[in-house]
């Protein structure tokens, strides 16, 4: 008999079959059994059956993350495959894609190979490698995406930097096509960026900080949209962050253009102001914006202009953070600290309702970047996150399964709390009672 | 009883008003002292200063020095290299070093804005920021202030521009909060892309020129320009800025009133400033140098306050 | 007072009277323009705020206000009159002694003051007294000044207790 589970009791929201009723779920094995009502009862004598009474919790798919640094091989230190995605399950993610802006450069098909092995063998959140789109990343020839999406790569992108060159990120585009993979890139226009510590603005003068101005995303964004117009193929713009950006996704998108894009939690709750005091643990590339700026990206998420929310999980040792402001590395934790920072910032304060949530974090990442997941109908991978979205809890980053530690929101109090994720049908991650 | 400092001087915008008076006025004396035969007073005396300059500043660092040795303190000079990781100890193992050393005060000079106030929130001792990054460099902020008061006798209404490179200048940003802050209108002027975007928010009149800044204004502080700004991309030429930009005779000469001229120095002759001006009756750049060491030894015994706790026993032990 | 200077003093000659800030000051305002009065001559007066020499700068709290000193003439030579309102402890005395040391070195240096009420610290006797007055330790002794406080006026109080 093979083991299942049953979820009792919770508010099921499953988007993608519109879904949102109090129910019952059952997986058997590694499936999706059933839904419904009465399905506990039905259940109930099973043999091996692991019952959670999720009275109070919502059930939904489990949160897809698109975009994050697990940091192996090359900064074991700071993060590894496997640290990284029990962080991801604690967070209730069940798959990550991780980022190829490792030490070796993830660009070839053995290092796919490698980053795919090391997840299935960390057994918590599925990983899915994301390759180089250049050699080594250093913008100038093409990597091979064919080899690398047959290791198991899907995606291509040199986050961490730009693509600064448009005849690079032309052919990149074009030749994805090929494989049907999305090129996900880092909008960052380096001599307008160069040196910059923070967004440029009142609060950068004030601190004697060298700003980032929004140009620098902006002129990439619509370059890149631009391209895609061109070619055909699919650009997926990382980590928005201006209101600027946004409107130029929403001029592509009118036009059909195949473009997509997300937004990290940070922008959609911070401003510049939390680089007072030079606070390293506030700076990330791009930088935190303005108040109106992240309006306008919490009102992206809610039509949907940005289709998705993806982490930007960067951990840095304490070391590298512990330094003057200028000389600090960019990037903030952040897979578990994701699903209250969005219900703190966009559902309790009624910008977007739950189930907009979970197509955010769960259905949508899937489907934009083809990977299984983001569903509970009957007979898919049981893929499945279980969470309080009521509970109130103060974040202390000592307590993270991630070795980073790096995160603004320490001592605050968030709402909203993972209580069970389950992968394949497997318990990856349950909360202490 | 004065109001306090608190534990650190790290730039002019966290002060009130009253706080930039006290220093100010306790400045005073001090000026006394060094017109003395015998330039000491003893009140520092046995207390342990280090500088700790990681840029090079032959000048700030002197006039601190005078300011401790004239208070009697033991001074240390410490040139530390700019970058921490060509020198390999960080800024936090220096300040942990220096503190195991027991010592009571350190003046910083930085290459990075807010490096200062890092230190501070790592060691006990006072710390005083003697120009991080581009970020403010109060005393030279405070010894502009003192010498305008000296001059004009008062500084609300006063309308001082600053000319130059505001963009990358802490001295700049010092005099803009210490000015707003005692009441003078303030004014800075320089080609656009030395200015920053949005400086007009913290209530400072932008010009365009240097002959409308100088018809507008009581009192100049002209900045000095810095030879990376034309290798940056930001002016084409420093011929070009002292053509449109300098501070000439002429161009003083065809305003309404006489105007005082400031410069924190070192001074580019002929490039923001033509020496008949840095030399000319109206320039206080000497003055500002000596008031540089009144402030300083102002802030250093302002700063050096002892314990509460202490100053309740002695109350109730006896009088003076 | 002032007149017990003169005789002390043999005359005016090389006379330079120093007042303590702050209420020392007026004081010797006063004694001065008494002396130049009855005696036809101009002596030389100086401030001195001994704030910055006190022995207890370490204990005392906030910084105290550091008042003006001024000492117009050289002292090397001369004799200087310190004149005070109150001599409790001695140690102002203490410190002005160490400050005066500062400017030159006069021939002698004598203490004038106008109350004088025990409670000595230090070993440190006035030359010149107005007078004496026997309070204990939680009392305090005022001077009131008409220049600062709008009338002259000695006025013995208790201290408040500390909080």
């Amino acid at each position: 008999m093979p083991r299942s589970i049953l979820l009792r009791g919770g508010r099921v929201i499953d988007p993608s079959q519109s879904h949102d009723a109090t129910a019952d779920v059952l997986i058997v094995g590694d499936k999706i059994e059933a839904i419904g009502p009465r399905v506990g009862n039905d259940a109930a004598g099973r043999d091996g059956l692991e019952t959670f009474d999720c009275t109070g919790l919502v059930v939904s798919p489990g949160f897809v993350d698109v975009h994050c640094h697990l940091r192996e091989p090359g900064r074991e230190e700071v993060e590894t495959i496997a640290t990284g995605a029990r962080a991801a399950a604690a967070g209730g993610f069940t798959a990550v894609c991780a980022m190829p802006n490792t030490d070796p450069v993830t660009d070839n098909q053995a290092a796919v190979g490698f980053v795919l092995r090391q997840g299935t063998l960390a057994d918590a959140a599925r990983v899915y490698p994301i390759g180089a789109i250049s050699v080594g990343q250093r913008g100038e020839s093409l990597a091979e995406f064919g080899e690398m999406v047959s290791a198991g790569a899907v995606a291509v992108s040199d986050d961490g930097k730009p693509v600064v060159s448009a005849h690079l990120m032309r052919t990149a585009l074009e030749y994805a096509r090929t494989f049907g993979i999305p090129v996900a890139d880092h909008c960052e226009e380096p001599t307008l960026a160069h040196g910059g510590a923070m967004n440029e603005g009142l609060v950068s003068t004030r601190l004697g900080l060298k700003g980032i101005p929004s140009e620098a995303e902006e002129i990439m964004a619509i370059r890149d949209i631009l391209l895609a117009r061109r070619t055909g193929g699919h650009i997926h713009l990382c980590h928005m962050s201006t209101r600027g950006s946004v409107e130029l996704i929403r001029w592509g998108k009118d036009r059909h253009i195949n473009v997509t894009a997300e937004v990290c939690p940070h922008h959609i709750s911070l401003t510049e102001d939390a680089v007072d005091g030079y606070d390293t643990n506030a700076k990330m590339n791009p930088p935190l914006r303005t108040a109106d700026d992240v309006a306008a990206l919490q009102e992206a998420v809610r039509d949907g202009t940005i289709d998705l929310i993806a982490t930007d999980h960067a951990p840095h040792h304490y070391d590298e953070k512990e330094r003057e402001f200028a000389h600090a590395p960019n990037g903030i934790v952040g897979l578990e600290t994701a699903l209250a920072v969005n219900i703190t910032w966009l559902v309790a304060s009624d910008i977007i309702d739950l189930p907009t949530l979970i197509d955010r974090m769960s259905c949508a990442p899937a489907r934009v970047f083809k990977l299984p997941g983001g569903s509970l109908n009957r007979g898919v991978s049981a893929d499945v996150t279980v969470f309080d979205a009521g509970a109130k809890w103060i974040v202390d980053p000592k307590r993270f399964k991630s070795k980073g530690r790096n995160t603004p929101y320490a001592g605050q109090t968030l709402q909203g709390r993972t209580r069970v994720t389950i992968v394949g049908g497997r318990v990856a991650y349950r909360a202490d009672a | 009883m004065t109001q306090s400092l608190g534990k650190d001087l790290l730039g002019l915008e966290p002060l009130s008003g009253e706080q930039i008076r006290l220093i100010l006025d306790t400045a005073e004396p001090f000026k006394e002292i060094s017109e003395r035969t015998i330039k000491k007073v003893p009140t520092l005396r046995g207390a342990t200063i280090v500088n700790l300059f990681f840029e090079a500043s032959t000048r700030t660092r002197v006039s601190f020095e005078f300011a401790e040795k004239r208070l009697s303190a033991d001074t240390v000079n410490v040139a530390a290299s700019g970058s921490s990781v060509s020198k390999g100890e960080t800024l936090v193992d220096t300040a942990r070093n220096l503190e195991a050393m027991r010592i009571d005060m350190v003046v910083i000079r930085h290459g990075a804005s807010g490096a200062a106030r890092f230190l501070a929130d790592r060691i006990e001792s006072n710390v005083i920021n003697a120009g991080d990054g581009t970020h403010e460099h109060p005393t030279q902020g405070l010894l502009d202030l003192l010498t305008l008061r000296d001059h004009f006798k008062r500084l609300d209404g006063i309308k001082v521009c600053i000319v130059g490179d505001v963009l990358h200048s802490r001295v700049a940003r010092s005099n803009i909060w210490g000015l707003t802050k005692m009441g003078a209108q303030v004014g800075i002027c320089g080609p656009r892309s030395l200015l920053p975007n949005s400086i007009d928010e913290l209530g400072v009149t932008v010009f365009n020129r240097v002959e409308e800044a100088i018809e507008w204004a009581d009192a100049l502080n002209i900045l000095r320009l810095q030879l990376e700004r034309m290798q940056g991309g930001y002016i084409p030429s420093l011929r070009e800025y002292n053509r449109v930009f300098g501070v000439s005779r002429e161009r003083l000469d065809r305003a309404k009133r006489d105007i005082l001229i400031l410069h924190p120095g070192p001074m580019n002759r002929g490039v923001e400033i033509d020496s008949d001006v840095a030399d000319g009756p109206f320039s206080v750049i000497l003055d500002q140098v000596t008031n540089g060491v009144a402030i300083r030894m102002a802030v250093l015994y302002l700063l050096s306050g002892g314990k509460p706790e202490l100053a309740e026993a002695a109350k109730r032990g006896g009088g003076v | 007072m002032a007149d017990e200077i003169v005789e002390l003093n043999n005359g005016t000659e090389g006379l330079v009277i120093v007042g303590i800030q702050r209420r020392g000051v007026q004081l010797a305002a006063q004694i001065v323009s008494t002396i130049n009065e009855r005696e036809n001559a101009q002596v030389a007066r100086g401030a001195l705020d001994i704030t910055l020499y006190r022995d207890d700068l370490q204990t005392v709290g906030p910084r105290p206000v550091v008042g003006q000193t001024q000492i117009p003439v050289d002292i090397d030579g001369q004799n200087v009159f310190i004149v005070d309102d109150v001599l409790y402890t001695g140690r102002t005395i203490r410190a002005a002694l160490d400050e005066l040391a500062d400017f030159g070195r006069p021939k002698r240096i004598a203490l004038a003051v106008l109350i004088d009420r025990g409670g000595r610290e230090l070993p440190i006797q006035p030359d010149i007294v107005g007078k004496k007055v026997t309070v204990d330790s939680t009392q305090r002794v005022d001077v009131l000044v008409e220049e600062l406080d709008g009338k002259n006026a000695v006025v013995i109080a208790d201290r408040e207790p500390s909080p």
